[in-house]
């Protein structure tokens, strides 16, 4: 499968296709990763390396996520995350966050329109994080594509905006809470119902004591479910940044050097064979976690 | 490393086409034992590199701003966190070095059982909860240990998730508080230092083990640590130690701005 750019294929892209194959035939040996997350590190020093004009970095580095992920879909990974704004990057200089909206407001309606590709090979796009801090604009346009594509279900493109972890945390507590407070009320009917009346007792069976927010309450909550297998972080740097804090505990972080622009089928590929390398620890990690 | 085949678009029946089957099997363990001989020339590397810096060779990591790394974490993996002789080594040279607050982490929590050994081990340190207790967190005299294990991450997140639970259900009878529930961060961070959680974000996690993976270290104390894999703990050595705390060292973060 391949993202449709309306060139005629080359020559050098047909090999390049079939070269490809070949390597994911000999992959595909080995457990394929189900969700591979990514943080999109390094536009700006990218736009500064090349000395590209502002907003040369971020453009660049929509190319280089579209062939990304080509590469993950073609190789059979189901679900691909990208964080693509994060609370914090609010601080950043206003004219820098409306090109960022900008940006992204132009590539959702571009996907809008080109719709029959994004039906074509079957992906479906949500968009997650706290939707209620997006410019009307994004919002709108983010909806629309979510509910065209709401059907698809070869892969799964989640885009975490306006997100970070422990935000995601506080909103999982939050849904928690509301669920289990109606538990609460419900009992508390119930147990009023037994208790008034004129004598007679309702007698309700298998009525369990309540226990309280479980933690798979919590689990269940979080905005970004399958949990990732690989998150990979370009431009060498080794922290998280407040992403998938919750869902990264049996899962490989990998930091290549590239800058994003500059990522390639090679970083995927290495991603791959790490997570191959050590499946089956983090699966015994996983069973002993349960 | 795991050698079951996948379950990729592009398997071949090896009932279908047997030749085929065989030789993509062929291939794909080559290619992994390629790399594999490559990480184990990167590891006879990075040993190499650690006794030159241990024994003073490398001038670069003699000095170490120690005072930047305010808060250190080690996260060791289970079977290897037995080797607690290893462990009270590795303490030791932090210790040396002069951190002053350190985590220790392994998800089973076989490092929490053996805390009184190697808390015996070490010349100056002090458990964490006990300097909490008497308030000299901000004492530079003595390292404070904290131990940790699974338990403390998601499931301490879920506990302080019931303490903010039962202040929501308390307004609401009053009729006080919102309709629906309404947190912050700082709450939620309150409700963790209710219930005992009171340790802060590392500002470097080191990783001894086989995977670059935090292994349920609290999510909710991970937001900007930089986390380093030092690789397995039986060839663990100063020089590298040295070294990722002086890479730390020059890390700038901007936070997302």
């Amino acid at each position: 499968m391949e993202l449709y750019n309306g060139e005629r294929p080359s020559v050098f892209r047909l090999l390049g296709k079939y070269m490809r194959k070949g390597l994911y035939s000999i992959l595909t040996q080995g457990p394929i990763p189900t969700h591979i997350a990514f943080i999109l590190d390094g536009n700006r020093r990218f736009a500064k390396k090349h000395k590209l004009p502002e907003g040369g970095g971020h453009k660049a580095g929509f190319l280089a996520l579209l062939n990304v992920l080509t590469y993950c879909y073609e190789l059979g990974v189901k679900y691909a995350t990208i964080y693509a704004f994060s609370i914090d990057n609010f601080r950043r200089k206003p004219h820098e966050v409306q090109y960022v909206m900008d940006l992204m407001l132009e590539k959702i309606e571009g996907m809008i329109m080109e719709e029959s590709i994004i039906n074509a090979y079957d992906i479906c796009v949500r968009f997650v994080g706290n939707l209620k801090l997006l410019s009307e604009p994004v919002k709108t346009a983010a909806d629309k594509i979510m509910r065209a594509t709401a059907n698809n279900s070869k892969c799964v493109l989640l885009i975490a905006v306006c997100y970070t972890s422990t935000d995601e945390i506080v909103h999982a507590v939050e849904e928690s809470s509301e669920l289990n407070s109606n538990e609460v009320c419900a009992n508390q009917e119930l147990e009023e119902a037994n208790a008034t009346g004129s004598g007679t007792v309702i007698q309700i069976e298998n009525m369990e004591s309540y226990s309280g927010i479980k933690l798979v309450d919590l689990e269940k909550n979080t905005y970004i479910n399958p949990y990732p297998d690989v998150l990979i972080r370009t431009s060498g740097e080794t922290r998280l940044s407040n992403y998938l804090l919750w869902q990264t505990t049996n899962c490989i972080l990998d930091s290549p050097h590239a800058l994003w622009p500059e990522i390639g089928l090679r970083h995927v590929v290495w991603a791959v064979i790490n997570c191959q390398r050590h499946y089956s620890y983090l699966e015994k990690h996983k069973e002993y976690l349960k | 490393m795991d050698l079951k085949p996948g379950a990729g678009g592009q398997r071949v029946n090896r009932f279908v086409d047997p030749i085929s089957y065989h030789f993509l099997q062929f291939l794909w363990r080559t290619l992994h034992l390629l790399v594999s001989l490559w990480y184990l020339q990167v590891s006879m590397v990075q040993m190499i590199e650690g006794f030159l810096i241990s024994s003073g060779l490398v001038k670069r990591y003699g000095a170490l701003d120690i005072d930047k790394v305010r808060y250190l974490a080690i996260v060791v993996d289970s079977e290897e966190a037995y080797q607690i002789s290893k462990v009270i080594q590795l303490l030791k040279w932090v210790e040396d070095m002069g951190v002053k607050h350190l985590c220790l982490y392994d998800s089973k929590g076989v490092l929490k059982t053996n805390k009184k050994t190697i808390m015996e081990s070490l010349n100056n340190a002090m458990p964490f909860e006990e300097a909490v207790e008497k308030d000299v967190l901000l004492d530079q005299k003595q390292m404070t240990v904290e131990f940790a294990s699974s338990s403390d991450g998601k499931e301490a997140i879920t506990r302080a998730a019931n303490v903010l639970f039962m202040k929501y259900l308390k307004y609401a009878k009053t009729g006080v508080g919102k309709e629906e529930p309404c947190f912050t961060e700082d709450q939620m961070d309150e409700a963790l230092k209710a219930i005992g959680y009171k340790g802060p974000e590392p500002d470097l996690l080191l990783i001894y083990g086989p995977v670059r993976c935090h292994l349920g270290f609290s999510p909710w104390r991970l937001r900007y640590t930089e986390m380093v894999h030092m690789g397995p703990l039986r060839y663990m050595n100063l020089g590298s130690l040295k070294k990722a705390i002086h890479r730390f060292t020059t890390v700038q973060q901007n936070y997302g701005t």
